[in-house]
């Protein structure tokens, strides 16, 4: 019985990677102001380019890294037209979403079919043997160990340091950012290239590691499910891992229900992951001043420097 | 002056129009009559041509078409076309841009279906799966609980632990019937042994098929079979070291030594049969219900884990149900809470499996309704 719960674990981790990944990378574009809603195009470009770059190559490091370069430069389109041009960051990151499912969808119509490995499991030997933090903690790929270090980074990044400050500064008031001299949209552009390569890892890892095979449309909304973790996480890469692997875990969870036996109706089961999490975020989020510490106050406006 | 210019110029634009169109009748007539004599097939797919599976096999048999007449047809199809308004509009093109004969490969196109056939009673339509018909609406769909019944013979046969994993779709009757057939032949060689359903409630969604996979090997399954299009089960399976089924297609592709074997649809012969049909001009609507014996059931080679007590077994229930000795319904069938429902040696009739909306003993849960 302890095995099942270990191993039960381990896919919720599993489920929730893809989630952690783009979920990060929003939080971070939204803290800077920027509201790109283009993550399922990000996410799709991501898995196309790494699998077809690691069927191709036969490394699976060079799919990641394809997966992570696909995400920028799709992101850097984003950026080029909501920054440089100004145009309605909601319709363009849309219009990415669409232009993302079905641009992927053409590239990988001669991929579909192709088997891949998988990524390799890193066990760290001695950390693993520990009884049952061990395999839970230490028998991952290295896109789940990433995911850890990546959100314990952007913590650490927004919190404690001095760019950290200026990223929510801009994100918060671009005006008065800029009065005082601090590149905003060189900020922003960054903020965004940087969601773009988290999201495209998130892909990488869909189609390298959790299903290895491109399909189209692979990601299966969990772009959406994304945006919707970062806002009611409330801005904050804590609670957004929470969230994240809340949902992860209740999807495996109820997937488990079924197998035992459990007698509800599978489409309440197939329901749950998203109202439970929605439940369980706004019931532990709902202080106002917590929102408005953190929401950042320019989402989804256009900046003019006007000077 | 003016008047005789503008009849002259009237009566020179009018010859050059007459003489215009003469021109470009006389011309094109050839085209317009070569066009009638290539029967043009249209195709609408639920899922993508690659997705390996349903979808694949049925452009299988678009290209078959294509192999077997050559110039004589032209096919078009259009995939990934969801089940509801997008799919009425595009079977609606297709019917009004020339095509002969139409297949609808989804059980959710039946309604737009009907639909467009009414307001297009020349063209021919053939749908996979439904039950509503018209003059010139037929229905076809193959005895894919035939193939679940071989599977289930050899899983009962193999599994160690008496738990077999089932991953399912949508409770509809087909899958259930696929359930209880693959359940009845199991326990009749293995009355231990009991069939767990996952319900993912997609035909096709790789992550989910993935992570109902994981959830049920974990619970201690040691044989998957799947009713979904993707092969990512047996690619868990693969993983895990576990054996398990494919579905509408091999996939052992993606699980070489997991792999089994696999129920294949093989639509190729009979959509060269309608196509010839219509062709010939002989083309009526019908309603055909398929099994192994016409081919519309197959399978691939044996994976390399299957002992020959098995392939034997195996083999046996195929030529049982080809020689209709052997039905995959047939008494005495006990239902859940252990009543019997059909008597020894009655078989269910078609009219009871195409509305199956019960569990038969063996299998763990109660059905979603």
């Amino acid at each position: 019985m302890n095995d099942v719960w270990i191993l039960t674990l381990l896919t919720i981790v599993t489920a929730a990677t893809p989630l952690v990944y783009a979920g990060i990378g929003e939080l971070v574009v939204e803290r800077a102001g920027v509201l790109n809603l283009g993550l399922e195009g990000l996410m799709l470009g991501g898995a196309v380019a790494a699998f077809a770059i690691a069927h191709l190559s036969g490394s699976a490091t060079l799919g990641i890294l394809a997966g992570l370069g696909a995400g920028v430069l799709l992101a850097a389109l984003f950026a080029f037209l909501t920054l440089t041009l100004q145009s309605s960051q909601v319709a363009t990151g849309l219009a990415l979403t669409i232009f993302g499912i079905g641009l992927t969808a053409l590239i990988g119509q001669s991929l579909v079919g192709i088997a891949f490995a998988g990524l390799p499991h890193l066990s760290v030997s001695w950390l693993s043997a520990i009884p049952v933090l061990g395999p839970l903690l230490f028998e991952h790929d290295i896109l789940v160990y990433g995911s850890f270090a990546l959100v314990a980074a952007v913590t650490w990044f927004l919190s404690r340091t001095r760019a950290g400050l200026v990223l929510r500064a801009v994100g918060d008031s671009p005006e008065s950012a800029h009065a005082l001299g601090h590149p905003v949209i060189r900020v922003r552009y960054a903020a965004v290239l940087f969601g773009g390569g988290c999201a495209g890892l998130g892909g990488a890892y869909l189609s390298l590691a959790y299903t290895p095979m491109w399909v189209e449309n692979m990601s299966g909304g969990r772009g959406w499910i994304a945006l919707a973790l970062v806002v009611f996480a409330v801005w904050q890469p804590g609670r957004l891992l929470f969230g994240a692997y809340l949902f992860g875990g209740i999807s495996i969870l109820q997937l488990h229900g079924q197998a035992l036996g459990l007698t509800l109706p599978s489409q309440l089961m197939s329901m749950l992951p998203y109202a439970a999490t929605i439940l369980v975020l706004v019931l532990i989020s709902r202080d106002g001043g917590r929102i408005r510490r953190n929401a950042p106050a320019s989402i989804g406006r256009p900046f003019h420097p006007t000077l | 002056m003016p008047s005789s210019f503008t009849v002259r110029r009237r009566t020179l634009i009018g010859g050059v129009a007459l003489t215009a169109s003469l021109v470009t009748g006389v011309v094109l007539a050839p085209a317009a009559f070569a066009q009638d004599d290539v029967t043009k097939v249209g195709f609408i797919y639920v899922g993508p041509v690659g997705d390996h599976g349903w979808t694949y096999r049925h452009d299988l048999g678009r290209q078959a078409i294509e192999a077997q007449f050559g110039d004589r047809v032209e096919t078009t199809f259009v995939e990934t076309v969801p089940e509801g308004a997008d799919a009425e509009r595009v079977i609606r093109n297709l019917a009004s841009s020339g095509h002969d004969l139409i297949f609808t490969t989804s059980f959710g196109y039946m309604n737009p279906t009907i639909k467009v056939a009414r307001d297009f009673p020349d063209v021919k339509f053939e749908h996979a799966t439904g039950y509503k018909r018209a003059d010139n609406v037929s229905t076809y769909s193959a005895r894919f609980y035939e193939g679940r019944a071989v599977i289930g013979t050899m899983a009962g046969m193999m599994t160690e632990t008496d738990a077999v994993g089932y991953i399912a779709s949508f409770p509809i009757p087909e899958v259930v019937r696929g359930i209880n057939s693959f359940t009845i032949a199991m326990r009749k060689v293995n009355p231990e042994a009991e069939v767990k359903v996952v319900w993912v409630n997609s035909w096709y969604d790789p992550g989910k098929e993935a992570d109902a996979a994981k959830a049920l090997i974990d619970q201690g399954v040691d044989l998957i079979t799947q009713h979904t299009d993707s092969p990512a089960p047996l690619q868990v399976a693969q993983e895990r070291g576990v054996l398990g089924f494919g579905q509408a297609s091999d996939m052992s592709g993606f699980a070489p030594e997991s792999q089994l074997t696999s129920i294949i649809d093989d639509w190729d012969q009979y959509y060269i049969d309608r196509t010839q049909a219509v062709m010939d001009g002989t083309w009526e609507s019908q309603d055909v219900f398929y099994g192994i014996k016409e081919g519309m059931v197959a399978f691939p080679d044996y994976g390399p884990n299957v002992p020959d007590d098995v392939k034997e077994a195996a083999e046996t229930v195929k030529e049982g149900i080809v020689a209709g000795t052997l039905h995959p319904f047939q008494g005495p069938i006990m239902n859940q809470a252990g009543e019997e429902i059909v008597a020894e040696g009655d078989v269910l009739g078609d009219d009871v499996l195409l509305g199956m909306d019960y569990y038969v003993e063996g299998v763990q849960g109660a059905l979603p309704k």
